[in-house]
């Protein structure tokens, strides 16, 4: 069985970011990566599957500028099989659609048995890249997968997708199939430094979109959206900051609290 | 192009409340964009909604008949496909709901459609303009859609008011095709627990920041001194340190206390969707861009360990 996992290295602003002055965007040298937290789950439901079907492949696919390589080694070292990274820089800031169509071509490549994507990204908050992928690769989907159990001799999937409120819809999906995978459906591995060393030697390639036929006028006619500016949030009434030391704060708090609760 | 698309969602026999609010931003915009308001309903049964949805302003609700009882994204994919080919709108309207996700992305990347996720804002300069957050919610972006004549937009629940009245509008029914490819087994409820943490007028809620499971006791005392009950955010539930009965967010349980007072929590989008209607929100977190300061009452940078600490103090005997 064939998986391939997309990830994403995302971006984690300092407390003291500034925004950039000719352009919707943020100063880079304020922003620290870092794997998306929802991939490594998806990752994890990979490898335990290779691991119980006791062969197949698990390819990492990012789309993501040089950062992205750390990210893709740490899969690497969890126990992927190879990485591709593909980008050139005007996918910088691309919106969910652009990156799917890059996707598309990447993972479409590959003929895979199951595509598993995170449910979203910690920075962009889409939520949309997988499905949208699922759409140009014509494979049935499921969102926000909270279980799976995979049948090797049907070559389904049964799994469960977690609606709002706490209910649960179990559904069959045959596979090839594009799943998102929900935090909290496992618990996911680190890995060991021996790993992390050996990774090293494994297959890490990097692209750009035109190598996989997107060009760009594909990858602007693929957008679905354009940044028009990039402010800090309205702070709406904002919060009445308590100041002063820790107990300080916590009498104040007590105070608050004994009179709300009585009122 | 032009006019404007809704579409509504219902789950198990019952219009979903985002429904309403969709209907009402598009009553917002619909002067503005010029045309025809549609509402559609796609489902077993669709005609059953029609009079809820047709408010004053709504032209005409659309009914789907789908082969499937219940949703499912391909259907609703289809479905949707079929009714922007006949309808040409210039703005089509989702929930950004569990349900919309799974079909709304895919329509898009399919026409080529402009697209947005998580809106929160929405305007008419001509074509529309949508707001939504970035990095995590620490910024807002506003976005335009050039060369799109039609944008499919997903919008937060709960940010938009709710369009009221109804039977208003002309229902008609609507025949497109889209098949299945999953199979529905059903539902099934996530484990009711020991506690229903939306009937306390008094949660203390703690999240990542509390950082080990062993932590977790410390806040279970702190709440019983306080007279508080303990709810958490979805980390603690995912690390398996906690039933998810006490989970407060999107995919858990919606609360609405007297007080809130939150510990730890940065405020994803998908928290705060479950408690910002709290009467009185306090926030203690480390970070001073926590969104969560965004919708609290009171907020203090400050560690939480040493914070409570102190209100054990205040608290104790």
């Amino acid at each position: 069985m064939k998986i391939v996992v997309p990830v994403k290295q995302v971006a984690v602003l300092d407390e003291e970011f500034e925004l950039l002055e000719d352009r919707p965007g943020v100063d880079p040298d304020a922003i620290d990566w870092e794997l998306n937290e929802w991939d490594d789950f998806s990752l994890e439901v990979a490898l335990r599957l290779r691991e119980a079907e006791g062969q197949g492949e698990v390819v990492v696919i990012s789309v993501g500028g040089e950062e992205s390589e750390e990210g893709l080694r740490a899969c690497l070292a969890k126990g992927a099989d190879r990485a591709l990274r593909v980008w050139e820089d005007s996918l910088e800031g691309a919106d969910p659609l652009a990156v799917a169509r890059v996707l598309a071509a990447a993972v479409g490549r590959e003929s895979p048995d199951l595509v598993l994507c995170g449910v979203q990204s910690s920075d962009a908050v889409n939520s949309a890249t997988g499905v949208a992928l699922a759409a140009h690769l014509d494979l049935p989907r499921v969102a926000v997968v909270t279980a799976l159990d995979y049948d090797a001799g049907a070559g389904a999937a049964t799994v469960e997708r977690e609606l709002e409120g706490g209910l649960i819809e179990l559904l069959r999906v045959r596979l090839p199939a594009l799943l998102t995978i929900q935090t909290g459906i496992n618990e996911p591995r680190y890995a060991n430094l021996r790993a992390i060393k050996q990774a090293k030697e494994k297959p890490l390639e990097a692209m750009a979109p035109s190598d996989l036929g997107v060009d760009e006028d594909a990858l602007a006619a693929a957008a679905g959206s354009r940044v028009r500016s990039m402010v800090p949030p309205d702070p709406g009434g904002g919060a009445e900051m308590l100041n002063g030391s820790a107990s300080a704060v916590a009498e104040r708090i007590a105070e608050i609290v004994k009179e709300r609760m009585s009122g | 192009m032009s006019g404007i698309l809704v579409v509504a969602e219902s789950r198990r026999g019952e219009l979903r409340e985002v429904s309403l609010e969709l209907v009402g931003a598009a009553l917002a915009l619909k002067e503005q964009a010029g045309g025809r308001l549609a509402v559609a309903m796609i489902g077993a049964e669709a005609t059953g909604y029609a009079d809820a949805l047709g408010a004053p302003g709504v032209d005409e609700v659309l009914t789907v008949e789908a082969p499937a009882a219940d949703f499912e994204a391909h259907v609703h994919a289809g479905a949707l496909e079929a009714l922007i080919a006949q309808e040409n709108p210039a703005l089509v309207l989702l929930g950004h709901t569990i349900d919309a996700l799974g079909f709304g992305p895919a329509v898009a990347a399919k026409l080529g459609l402009g697209f947005a996720s998580d809106v929160t804002a929405l305007g008419w300069e001509g074509r529309p303009v949508a707001s939504r957050g970035a990095y995590g919610g620490k910024l807002q972006v506003e976005l335009d859609f050039p060369g799109k004549d039609t944008v499919l937009l997903l919008l937060r629940a709960g940010a938009f008011e709710a369009a009221e009245g109804s039977g208003a509008a002309t229902v008609r029914a609507v025949e497109t095709a889209g098949e299945p490819r999953t199979e529905q087994l059903g539902f099934r409820e996530v484990e009711a627990g020991d506690v229903d943490i939306t009937k306390a007028d008094f949660l203390l809620s703690v999240g990542r920041g509390i950082e080990e499971r062993d932590a977790l006791s410390q806040f279970e005392e702190l709440a019983e001194k306080m007279g508080a009950t303990l709810s958490v955010s979805r980390p603690l539930v995912d690390a398996g340190w906690i039933s998810n009965a006490r989970q407060v967010g999107q995919s858990g349980k919606t609360v609405k206390p007297k007080v809130y007072l939150a510990l730890g929590i940065s405020g994803a989008v998908q928290h705060l969707a479950g408690m910002q209607n709290a009467d009185t929100i306090i926030a203690v977190n480390t970070d001073p861009e926590a969104p969560i300061f965004r919708v609290a009452d009171y907020g203090a940078v400050a560690d939480l360990f040493d914070v409570a600490d102190g209100l054990a103090e205040q608290f104790g005997e």
